[in-house]
């Protein structure tokens, strides 16, 4: 892990500067981590990062005196208990993500095991569990707290905004932008060229693009910033991909026509008898699958690279032995590029096809069907013209 | 499903759908709406170029074609005039040579007539002039024989012996 | 154990699913190169589908 935290210090500095934000290193009392080495050890450190995270760590170390250093800044927590609003710094949990350390705010006690806040009842002064996993004498509050994610979320948010408006401010002065403005007029006009006009149609894109250029480069920019050693995993956050899914159904849902809701209940053009069959399909397909696949195709995705890219890095500790510390880092690292190259189209092919669906989906639903299934002789010559 | 579930988080889930609905509102606002809206200006621009350049192209290939069928107008009129020129140059010739042809057979016809016209008036006066003469020939003769008698009756005489043996 | 045999199963229907996609695209795009966009596209999309078929099975069985 040395070499790994090694380039992890540069970049942490070179964002540290763009935040311009301190650092501060912090002890932690509780051994969380430490050195990782063995099999389980990997997994679980796998498990943590998929998690959501209170505090920002660029990096953990420990130092000479034993003592497991953290640098990084801590993140405010806003929990919604019994007793209402309750905010403190997560730096109070001193790092510890497995429920030793219990937090004692407005005379309510918080344990926080693996990046979840649960609520002990009075009296206890441990989380429980049952076999279930269920916690037996506390409860999850609601948890608004200010995370790694939304920190992410918050930081592409407004780096969008600042580039995007530039951009804007650009064309009131010269017709073509200069400097990365060139970058970004390319990108919106495929967004705008090649998935909302060709999907949604000519006549209605226009209202959809300013939706699907967000949602294009939120999820793009925050699939490469989980590329980088920062250790973001916004889109990996199945609460932000759904939050994204559900934005879609609900614009779909709301802009879609008659034609649309009537496909969906009274499907014109077969037997009476099955219709009801067909409304109960199609309003499964429509309100749930779509959705469930819109979240689950990016969250897994997104899952399924970073735990490849950090199980091939791991490599390099669990096949030391076996393949000695050269072998160990030089098949760790041709497979973590190699797989650092899939991954970066993944994460453009990712919000691609979040956008490109998303917008097929808005055109099903505002497309219209002029020619009210009498069956249109098509061309032929016409069909192939377009194709020519 | 179960650690699917059990991964939700509802507060993030709150938090990312009011950050979202921002997000997607100022970005409508203050970029897209500017951004989208200049570049089809642009485009509109660009078209709108590219349709005069097409235009101005086509309305100077119709003024060459317009320039190539006056030329060739004139080249033919020129050579209409030319072949008329020369029709009527041959025929002013023909007829030139027609009319004086009438001119000297009319003009030989009318000497001819005056010839013999002259012709008969002077023979006419000849025969009177050799009639008149022959008269006076004959008067002088006449006076002369018969100034003497013998010589009349040897006149009359032999006239006589002449008008019998006709 | 039992899910870990369904998502192997899954994962072969899946690769098998892709498979036949691609190849069926490839065909389209050397018998009618011009239309490399549209045939691109389109098995994007479709590849996706069954993408998040894939997933959705493999999530559910987790």
């Amino acid at each position: 892990m040395r070499v790994f935290q090694q380039s992890f210090k540069f970049l942490a500095l070179t964002v540290l500067v763009f935040l311009s934000t301190t650092v501060y290193a912090q002890s932690s009392h509780h051994e969380d981590g430490g050195q990782i080495d063995t099999r389980e050890e990997v997994d679980a450190y796998i498990a943590h990062h998929l998690q959501d995270s209170h505090d920002f760590t660029f990096f953990s170390y420990t130092n000479d005196e034993g003592e497991r250093k953290h640098a990084g800044f801590p993140l405010p927590m806003i929990l919604w208990s019994s007793e209402g609003l309750v905010t403190f710094m997560s730096s109070e949990f001193h790092h510890n993500d497995d429920g030793h350390v219990i937090v004692e705010k407005n005379g309510l006690k918080f344990a926080k095991i693996h990046s979840k806040i649960y609520e002990l009842e009075a009296g206890a002064t441990a989380v429980n569990f049952d076999a279930e996993h269920h916690a037996t004498n506390g409860a999850r509050v609601l948890d608004f707290s200010i995370t790694k994610s939304v920190v992410g979320i918050l930081v592409i948010g407004l780096l969008m905004f600042f580039w995007f408006v530039r951009l804007a401010k650009q064309y009131k002065t010269k017709t073509i932008p200069t400097g990365f403005g060139r970058v970004l007029e390319p990108l919106v006009l495929y967004v705008r060229d090649e998935i909302a006009r060709p999907n949604i149609g000519e006549k209605h894109y226009r209202k959809f693009t300013g939706y699907l250029l967000t949602v294009f480069f939120f999820i793009w920019l925050l699939n490469m910033v989980g590329l980088t050693p920062l250790g973001f995993n916004v889109t990996g956050q199945i609460a932000v991909t759904a939050c994204l899914a559900i934005f879609t159904l609900i614009i779909y849902a709301v802009s879609g026509n008659k034609d649309f809701w009537m496909h969906i209940l009274w499907m014109p053009g077969v037997p009476i008898l099955i219709r009801p069959i067909l409304a109960v399909i199609e309003l499964v397909g429509t309100f749930i699958i779509k959705p469930f696949s819109l979240l689950v195709r990016l969250f897994a995705n997104i899952t399924a690279g970073h735990t490849v890219i950090m199980a091939l890095i791991a490599i390099m500790f669990v096949m030391k032995d076996t393949l000695g510390v050269a072998g160990a880092t030089g098949l760790s690292f041709i497979l973590s590029v190699l797989i650092m190259f899939i991954e970066v189209l993944v994460a453009f092919l990712q919000a691609y096809i979040f956008t490109m669906l998303s917008a097929l989906f808005i055109g099903m639903a505002v497309a219209e069907h002029d020619h009210e299934h009498d069956h249109k002789i098509v061309d032929t010559e016409d069909v192939r013209s377009d194709f020519v | 499903m179960e650690t699917l579930l059990n991964d939700f988080s509802p507060g993030l889930f709150a938090v990312q759908t009011v950050l979202l609905l921002l997000l997607i509102f100022l970005m409508v606002k203050f970029a897209w709406k500017p951004i989208i809206s200049s570049l089809t200006e642009r485009e509109e621009g660009i078209q709108g170029a590219l349709d005069a350049a097409e235009k101005a192209r086509r309305e100077m290939a119709n003024l060459q074609a317009d320039n190539q069928k006056l030329l060739q107008e004139a080249r033919l009129e020129r050579e209409t005039m030319i072949k008329e020129a020369r029709e009527l140059k041959t025929k002013m010739i023909a007829e030139a040579e027609a009319e004086a042809q009438v001119q000297a057979n009319k003009m030989i016809i009318q000497a001819q007539a005056a010839i013999e016209s002259e012709k008969k008036a002077a023979m006419a006066e000849l025969k009177s002039q050799v009639a008149g003469l022959s008269l006076e020939i004959a008067e002088k003769v006449v006076r002369n024989e018969l100034s003497n008698k013998d010589k009349q009756l040897e006149l009359v005489e032999s006239m006589l012996g002449e008008a019998t043996l006709n | 154990m039992y899910n870990l045999i369904g998502a192997g199963l899954i994962v072969i229907g899946a690769g098998f699913g892709l498979g036949q996609i691609g190849g069926k695209a490839m065909e389209g795009i050397a018998r009618q190169p011009e239309a490399a966009g549209k045939i691109q596209t389109a098995m994007i999309i479709v590849a996706a589908l069954l993408e998040g078929l894939a997933f959705g099975a493999l999530i559910l069985g987790k």
